[in-house]
C-alpha cells in the first residue's frame, strides 16, 4: 500500500521535531557544568539554537541523502529530468521561515544578553581614550563606573543587588604575559588565583599590561578581552562552589597556551577564612620586609648618594611574593 | 542558436606548456597559472596544518617550539586564505570561466589581468622566505600590540605581502566588474548570465570596497612596526581596537570573497549533473548581491568580546543573523535542484552535493556564533575553528574540487579518471569530518584555540582530529596523481562532455586563443535542461564539424 505524501510528510515532520527536542534537552553533555547564574541563561539559549539547528540539519541532509539514492540516473537513461524552474509559493515559505527564526533568535539573544548584563563596556572606552595612558583606572573610578552602568542597565542582577543590598565584590584583573593577577581593592589582597564567594555578585575590572589577553572561565560561560590602556568589565554571580580554570583566550605570545590559573568559588565562611589568611600573610610579610630591607637599603642609598624614595620597597610587590602565578 | 565550433577531436589545439610560464595575456592561460600556483600553496599550507595537528596530538608542547607553533598556524592561515582559496576561486576559475561564459574573447584589461597574477609568485616566495628570519607569529589576524612585539622582520614581510596580495585582488576585482558589466554578448542580459558570473559580480564589488581598508590597516601597522608611530600601539596612546575594526572590515567580507564564487560554481555544477534547471535562478542571483551588501556591515561580530559597546554588539548580531536568510535561500534552492533530478554521481557532483551538506553545518554554527551571549562563550575556541573550517574547507575547498573535476576537461582537453576521483572524494569527505567535527565539542568544553599545549582531558578528541587530518592530507595524493597523469595522457575530452548549456561548452576543449571565431548569439538559457532546445544545443556542441553548427543557424 502506498502511503499518501501528506501523511508521510507529517510523520517525518513529527520525527524531526522529536529528534530536535531530544537534542536540545540532552546537550548538557556538550557543555561543562554551569557554575554561574549567567551560564544557565546562556545554556538555555544554546539548547534552543541546537533544537533549530538539528531540525534544519536533518531536513537538508535528509533531502540530500534521499536524493543521492532515489534520484540516481539509470545507466541506460540519457534523458533530462522534468524542467522545473521554480515555485514562487515554496520560495516565499522558505524565505519567510528562516527570516522568522532569525528574528526570534535575535530577540531571544537580545533578551538573554540584557538579563545577564555580564559585559558592561559603556564608558570604559571613552575613559581610556580621554586619559590615553596605560595606568589602571583608579579603583574608586572603576567602582563608580560600574554603579553607573547598573543604573543604566536595570536588569535582574542589579535589582537583586538593590533588594538584597549586596554590593558586588570588586576584583581588578590584570593580564600580563603569561599570568593573571587579581587585586581585591577592598582589602588590598593580590593573588594569582581568583577566589570568589558563592552566590555573591562579582564585578571584574579587566585590563592588560602588555598585549591583548582574554579572561575566560568556561564554567561561567563568560569571556572578556583584557586590552592594554582600557578597562573592560564582567558582571556575574557564581552559583556553584568548586575550582574552575581561568584561561587566556586571546593569542598573547609563545606561552599563550600556558597562561592559565584557577578560579575558586568558596562558601561564605571559607571565603572569609581565605581573606583573613591573606591579610595576615600580607601584614607579616610587610613587617618582615621592612625589618629586613629598609635598614640595609637606607644605608646603601646613603652610601651611593641615591635619592631616598628609590629604595622604599613597594608594598604591592611584597604582597605578590607568594602569590605570583606560575606560567604552567 | 549559439554558434559552436566543434572540430574533430584530433584537431583539438593544446596550449604549449611554455605558454604557462610566460607573461601571457590570455585569460585562460592566466586562469590556469592561478590554479596551479595556488594548488602548490594549498599543499604547502596543508603541510603546515599537519605540523600543527601533529603538535596537538599530545597535550604537551613537545613536537615544535612554542614560538614555532605560533608561526606555523599563522602562516597556515595566511597561505590558505591569501594564496589558495581567494586566488583559486577568483583568479583561477574567475579568469578561466567568466569571459567564456559571457561570450567575450578576453577580460576587459588583459595586461592588468596578467599583472594581477604576476604579483602573486614573487609575493608568495617573499612570504615563504620569512621562514629564514622567523615568520609572523601573531596569527593571521596580526592583532597589535602582539604583532608589534614578536618576529619583527617576519611581521614586516607579512605586512608587505598582505599589501601586495591585496593590490592584486583589487586589480582582479576591478577587471571582473568591467568585464561582466561591459563585455557580455549583446543578446545576454544580466538575467541571462550564468550564476557563476553573478557570484563573481558580487565578489568583485566586495574586493573593490573592502580590500583598500585592509591595505590601509596594514600601512598603519607597518608604520607602528617600522617607524615607531602609535596608531595602534597602546604603549604610545594608540588604540588596538581601531586596528581590529579596520582589519575585520576587510576580513569578514573576505569570507564571502572566499565563498561566493564557490556558491557560483555549485550553481553551475548541480543543474548539469542533475539534468534539471537550477531552482530559483533569480533568488540565487539576487541573494549573492544581498550577501555581498550585508557582508560589509557585520565585521564587528568578530569583536563581541573586544570591549565593543553593547548597542554595537546588538546591531552586528542582528545584521549577521540576517545573512542566514539569503544563504538559506541558496541552500534550499540547491536541494530543490537536486530533488527529482536524474543525478549523474560523478566526482564533480559528489563534491558539489558534499559542498551543500558541509556548508549547511558551517552555516548553522555560524548563526549560533552570531548570537552575542553564546559567542561570548565560544569566541576564540575550537568551536570557531570547527565553524570556519566547515565554511572554508567544507564549503570553499569542496567547491574548488567540484569545479576542478567539472571543468578539467575544458581546461586541459583531457578527462580525469573517475575511479580515482571517487577515491579522492571519499577520503576527503571522511578525513574532513573526522578532523573537524570533534572540534565543535572541544570548543564547547573549554579548549581555546591557538595553543600548543592543552588540558589532558581534551587529549582523546584531539587524537581523533589529528588522525582525520592525516587522512585529509593523504587524500590529496590520488588527486595530484590523477590530475598530472590525466593532463599528460588522459583520454581526450570532447567540447561538451557533461552536456552543459553555458557558452564555454560550445568551444573546443581546450578553447582556442580568443575563444570564439565569431561572436556567439544566445538562443538558450544557461539552465534550460529538459527542453527540446537543450537537446538541439547539446547536439550542436557535439557536432563533428563546424559546418554543421553553422548550417543549423540558418
Amino acid at each position: 500500500m502506498k502511503v499518501p505524501t501528506a501523511i508521510l510528510t507529517l510523520i517525518i515532520g513529527i520525527l524531526i521535531t522529536l529528534a530536535s527536542l531530544w537534542v536540545s534537552q540532552n546537550n548538557d553533555l556538550l557543555l561543562p557544568i554551569a557554575a554561574a547564574s549567567e551560564a544557565a541563561e546562556i545554556d538555555r539559549l544554546f539548547a534552543s539554537m541546537m533544537a533549530i539547528a538539528t531540525g534544519l540539519f536533518l531536513i537538508v541532509q535528509g533531502a540530500l541523502l534521499y536524493s543521492l539514492f532515489a534520484f540516481r540516473r539509470k545507466s541506460d537513461d540519457q534523458t533530462d529530468a522534468e524542467p522545473v524552474h521554480g515555485n514562487v509559493p515554496l520560495e516565499i515559505v522558505w524565505t519567510a521561515i528562516p527570516a522568522m527564526l532569525v528574528l526570534w533568535l535575535g530577540i531571544y539573544s537580545f533578551d538573554v544578553y540584557q538579563s545577564i548584563d555580564s559585559v558592561g563596556t559603556m564608558g570604559s572606552h571613552n575613559m581610556a581614550h580621554q586619559h590615553g595612558d596605560m595606568e589602571r583606572v583608579a579603583d574608586a573610578d572603576a567602582a563608580t563606573m560600574v554603579t553607573d552602568q547598573g543604573q543604566m542597565y536595570s536588569d535582574a542582577l542589579s535589582q537583586a543587588v538593590a533588594t538584597e543590598t549586596v554590593e558586588p565584590l570588586q576584583v581588578n584583573v590584570d593580564g600580563l604575559q603569561y599570568a593573571w593577577l587579581f587585586t581585591y581593592p577592598d582589602t588590598g589582597i593580590i593573588s594569582g588565583e581568583l577566589h570568589l564567594p558563592v552566590n555573591r555578585p562579582v564585578t571584574l575590572n579587566i585590563t592588560a599590561r602588555d598585549v591583548i589577553h582574554a579572561f575566560w572561565v568556561p564554567e561561567f560561560r563568560l569571556k572578556q578581552d583584557a586590552v592594554p590602556g582600557q578597562v573592560t568589565h564582567l558582571n556575574f554571580q557564581p552559583t556553584e562552589e568548586g575550582v574552575y580554570p581561568v584561561i587566556c583566550a586571546e593569542l598573547c605570545g609563545a606561552y599563550h597556551g600556558a597562561m592559565k590559573t584557577r578560579s575558586i568559588v568558596h562558601s561564605g565562611p571559607e571565603y572569609q577564612a581565605w581573606v583573613d589568611s591573606q591579610l595576615v600573610a600580607n601584614t607579616s610579610k610587610e613587617t618582615v620586609a621592612q625589618s629586613i630591607t629598609v635598614s640595609p637599603l637606607e644605608h646603601h642609598a646613603a652610601a651611593m648618594g641615591l635619592p631616598h624614595h628609590l629604595h622604599k620597597p613597594h608594598q604591592s610587590d611584597l604582597a605578590q611574593v607568594d602569590h605570583a602565578p606560575s606560567a604552567s | 542558436m549559439t554558434e559552436a565550433q566543434a572540430p574533430h577531436l584530433e584537431e583539438v589545439e593544446v596550449t604549449p606548456w611554455r605558454e604557462y610560464f610566460s607573461f601571457s595575456t590570455d585569460h585562460k592561460v592566466i586562469g590556469i597559472q592561478y590554479l596551479v600556483t595556488s594548488f602548490v600553496f594549498y599543499l604547502i599550507g596543508g603541510l603546515l596544518a599537519e605540523l600543527v595537528r601533529t603538535e596537538l596530538a599530545t597535550p604537551a608542547s613537545d613536537f615544535v617550539q612554542r614560538e614555532t607553533y605560533n608561526e606555523l598556524f599563522t602562516m597556515h592561515a595566511t597561505i590558505m586564505i591569501f594564496l589558495w582559496i581567494i586566488p583559486t576561486l577568483t583568479g583561477g576559475f574567475g579568469n578561466f570561466l567568466v569571459p567564456l561564459m559571457i561570450g567575450a574573447r578576453d577580460m576587459a584589461f588583459p595586461k592588468l589581468n596578467a599583472i594581477a597574477f604576476w604579483i602573486i609568485p614573487p609575493t608568495s616566495i617573499l612570504l615563504l622566505c620569512s621562514f629564514f628570519v622567523g615568520p609572523a607569529a601573531a596569527g593571521w589576524t596580526s592583532y597589535p600590540p602582539l604583532s608589534l612585539m614578536t618576529n619583527k622582520a617576519g611581521e614586516a614581510i607579512w605586512i608587505l605581502g598582505v599589501i601586495l596580495l591585496g593590490t592584486s585582488s583589487i586589480m582582479a576585482g576591478l577587471n571582473f566588474l568591467v568585464t561582466i558589466l561591459k563585455m557580455r554578448i549583446p543578446s545576454m542580459t544580466l538575467n541571462d548570465m550564468p550564476l557563476f558570473c553573478w557570484a563573481m559580480l558580487a565578489t568583485s564589488a566586495l574586493q573593490l570596497v573592502a580590500t583598500p581598508v585592509l591595505s590601509g590597516a596594514m600601512v598603519l601597522l607597518g608604520f607602528d612596526l617600522l617607524v615607531g608611530t602609535n596608531f595602534f600601539n597602546p604603549a604610545g596612546g594608540g588604540d588596538p581596537i581601531v586596528y581590529q575594526h579596520m582589519f575585520w572590515f576587510y576580513s569578514h567580507p573576505a569570507v564571502y570573497i572566499m565563498i561566493l564564487p564557490a556558491f557560483g560554481l555549485i550553481s553551475e555544477i548541480l543543474p548539469v549533473h542533475a539534468r534539471k534547471p537550477i531552482f530559483g535562478y533569480q533568488a540565487i542571483a539576487y541573494s549573492s548581491i544581498a550577501i555581498s551588501f550585508l557582508g560589509l556591515i557585520v565585521w564587528a561580530h568578530h569583536m563581541f568580546t573586544s570591549g565593543t559597546p553593547d548597542w554595537l554588539r546588538m546591531f552586528f548580531m542582528i545584521a549577521t543573523m540576517v545573512i542566514a536568510v539569503p544563504t538559506g535561500i541558496k541552500v534550499f534552492s540547491w536541494v530543490a535542484t537536486v530533488w527529482g533530478g536524474k543525478l549523474n554521481l560523478c566526482s564533480a557532483m559528489l563534491f558539489g552535493m558534499a559542498f551543500v551538506s558541509m556548508f549547511v553545518v558551517g552555516g548553522l554554527s555560524g548563526v549560533m556564533v552570531a548570537s552575542v551571549p553564546f559567542d561570548i562563550h565560544v569566541h576564540d575556541t575550537y568551536f570557531v575553528v570547527a565553524h570556519l573550517h566547515y565554511v572554508l574547507f567544507g564549503g570553499s575547498v569542496f567547491g574548488i574540487y567540484a569545479g576542478l573535476y567539472h571543468w578539467f576537461p575544458k581546461m586541459t582537453g583531457r578527462m580525469l579518471n573517475e575511479f580515482w576521483g571517487k577515491v579522492h572524494f571519499a577520503m576527503t569527505f571522511v578525513g574532513f569530518n573526522i578532523c573537524f567535527l570533534p572540534m565543535h565539542v572541544l570548543g564547547l568544553q573549554g579548549m581555546n584555540r591557538r595553543i600548543a599545549e592543552y588540558d589532558p582531558k581534551f587529549a582523546a578528541l584531539n587524537v581523533v582530529c589529528t588522525i582525520g587530518s592525516y587522512i585529509l592530507a593523504t587524500s590529496t595524493i590520488p588527486f595530484v596523481v590523477n590530475a598530472v597523469w590525466s593532463w599528460l595522457a588522459g583520454p581526450r575530452a570532447n567540447s561538451n562532455p557533461w552536456k552543459g548549456l553555458t557558452l564555454e561548452w560550445t568551444v573546443p576543449s581546450p578553447p582556442p586563443v580568443e575563444n570564439f571565431e565569431e561572436d556567439p548569439v544566445l538562443a538558450i538559457g544557461p539552465y534550460d535542461y529538459g527542453t527540446p532546445k537543450a537537446l538541439d544545443f547539446v547536439a550542436a556542441t557535439l557536432a563533428p564539424a563546424p559546418a554543421l553548427a553553422a548550417d543549423s543557424l540558418e
